[in-house]
């Protein structure tokens, strides 16, 4: 081992202020929220809570955190079902016109989600699904269900092909197949998979400005409106709840990984 | 089992993708009309080079600095690499909206940045740090960092450190062994970050119309108006396809470089 030299340590020292400059600043809500005024400060000499009650006092407020639940609880069971279905399909074909497919089941990703937003909200006016809770639970599904198809192709990859083949020859339907043999062994992605799903939906404000108006008004919706007015300091109480909850899905991924990597 | 979801994706996704394309040739009237406009309407063309010198300012210092933490990071010990990667996706998983109003909580005009300088008496007035092209490209290189790293990351983990060894034992300094070593081998791996975040940038909603405040206008931003106030769909239309199109053809150039598969797999 060489001993550090000074442009060594200069160096480690950059990369950690990275670090912090990437983490600390969505951090500045935790004071914000504290503040005993009524608009939005940072508070000076003593905190309060008084912000944090007005949030769980809000009808509003509360009503957009279940909506927002009930939405994203709703997308990420159907992109599951659909990106799994879709990872098992395109594991077994694994051909030229596999990877073609694939990328095709991938645009939802890669397209900007202003191009997207735009056609949900060109469809769902002739549809009559604009601002309500099929439309955003059937957009969220399209743009969630790439994630899952990643999360469990990437289980897949560490699958035996061989057991599904020992399955069948054993005269198991592909039904079973699906169920006792493969999904039991790509579990860890499949929850990883809900879990991005979740995350995506629960986080969506691009298209959701689009294809929502009045009758659903989502989480995010509300804070963009809180922010966009930058007076009610609710809205950094919000920002904290957030925070706490994104810290703990990020604390159960974790779990979830070291699982698949004990498993693998 | 693939068909499922290839039908919704086909009939709810696609098919008004291709509708909007379409408008922007025949919304208001057949013909190019939306495309000629670009030569001869000045704030049109202002938007786009808007947008295009925020995303090319965005891609170098999210690269760069994606580019710094991801050497970093495969040059660590497990333990420290791990505390990074934790770092690094913690920022990646916090809502944008969250990431966003802390932003304007910093630079605003009262905000901690302006009232910590202007009480220790560097400043006597206000800074403007939000509501123009500095705030948005503090909010956006903020956001991309993460999207930078982690296709450097793959790329670099992958890497046969005995080259570098190698160089070493040759007499190269630790300079040179970088420069025209290791640099090199990394080129797929900036030309993915590179491209990734820049396809990101372009379509970049959120930030720029907070941060911007109105004063920076971006395509996606113009878009929404378009459609959601003044009712102009051939021209959102337009743009959108050009967007599309610009977004489809660095991917292509992407592909020659690298797995697609490995940079939208993510971390791990």
């Amino acid at each position: 081992m060489r001993r550090k030299s000074f442009a060594d340590r200069i160096r480690t020292c950059a990369v950690w202020s990275l670090l912090m400059f990437l983490v600390l600043p969505a951090l500045v809500a935790i004071p914000v929220s504290l503040t005993p005024k009524r608009f939005l400060s940072f508070p000076s000499s003593e905190l309060s809570l008084r912000h944090f009650e007005t949030l769980i006092n809000s009808s509003q407020w509360i009503s957009s955190f279940f909506q927002s639940a009930t939405i994203a609880g709703a997308t990420a069971l159907l992109s599951t079902i659909f990106g799994t279905l879709c990872a098992v399909g395109l594991w077994r074909v694994s051909s030229k016109m596999g990877e073609t497919v694939r990328a095709f089941l991938l645009l939802p990703l890669i397209i900007p989600q202003i191009i997207s937003a735009m056609a949900f909200y060109h469809l769902w006016i002739p549809l009559g699904i604009l601002d309500s809770y099929p439309g955003l639970i059937l957009a969220h599904t399209i743009l969630a269900t790439p994630m899952v198809l990643i999360t469990v192709s990437a289980s897949l990859a560490n699958f035996d092909p061989k057991l599904e083949q020992a399955s069948r020859n054993l005269g198991a339907s592909t039904m079973t197949t699906l169920w006792m043999v493969i999904l039991p062994s790509i579990k860890p992605g499949v929850w990883a998979g809900a879990l991005f799903a979740f995350i995506l939906s629960w986080d969506e404000i691009v298209v959701t400005l689009f294809i929502s108006r009045f009758s659903v008004y989502t989480l995010p919706r509300r804070m963009w409106n809180g922010i966009r007015e930058n007076t009610d300091p609710t809205v950094a109480s919000a920002a904290v709840v957030l925070i706490v909850l994104t810290a703990l899905a990020f604390v159960s991924y974790e779990l979830i990984i070291r699982k698949r990597q004990r498993s693998a | 089992m693939i068909l499922p979801f290839l039908a919704v994706i086909a009939g709810f996704y696609i098919y008004p993708i291709a509708n909007v394309l379409w408008l922007s040739v025949v919304e208001p009237e057949p013909g190019l009309g939306n495309y000629a406009a670009l030569f001869d309407t000045e704030s049109l063309r202002r938007i786009i080079l808007t947008t295009i010198r925020i995303c090319v300012v965005t891609t170098f210092f999210s690269v760069l600095f994606g580019y710094t933490i991801a050497y970093a990071m495969v040059h660590m010990d497990q333990r420290k690499q791990n505390l990074m990667l934790a770092l690094v996706l913690v920022s990646f998983w916090i809502s944008i909206l969250v990431r966003t109003f802390s932003w304007l909580m910093l630079l605003g005009h009262n905000g901690l940045l302006n009232n910590g300088l202007q009480a220790i008496g560097v400043i006597n007035e206000p800074i403007a740090f939000v509501r123009n092209e500095l705030g948005v490209l503090i909010g956006m290189i903020h956001y991309m960092i993460p999207y930078a790293v982690l296709p450097l990351l793959v790329n670099m983990r992958n890497l046969d450190m005995r080259v570098m060894r190698a160089s070493q034992n040759l007499g190269a300094t630790g300079t040179q062994t970088f420069l025209r070593v290791y640099l090199p081998m990394t080129i797929p791996g900036i030309v993915a970050s590179t491209i990734l975040v820049f396809i990101l940038s372009l379509g970049f909603y959120v930030t720029p119309a907070i941060l911007g405040g109105g004063k920076v206008l971006m395509i996606a931003e113009y878009i929404s108006v378009q459609i959601l106030i003044t009712l102009k769909w051939g021209t959102a239309a337009m743009l959108a396809t050009l967007m599309l199109f610009g977004v489809l053809g660095m991917l292509y150039v992407m592909s020659r470089f690298m797995k697609l598969s490995a940079v939208f797999g993510g971390g791990r």
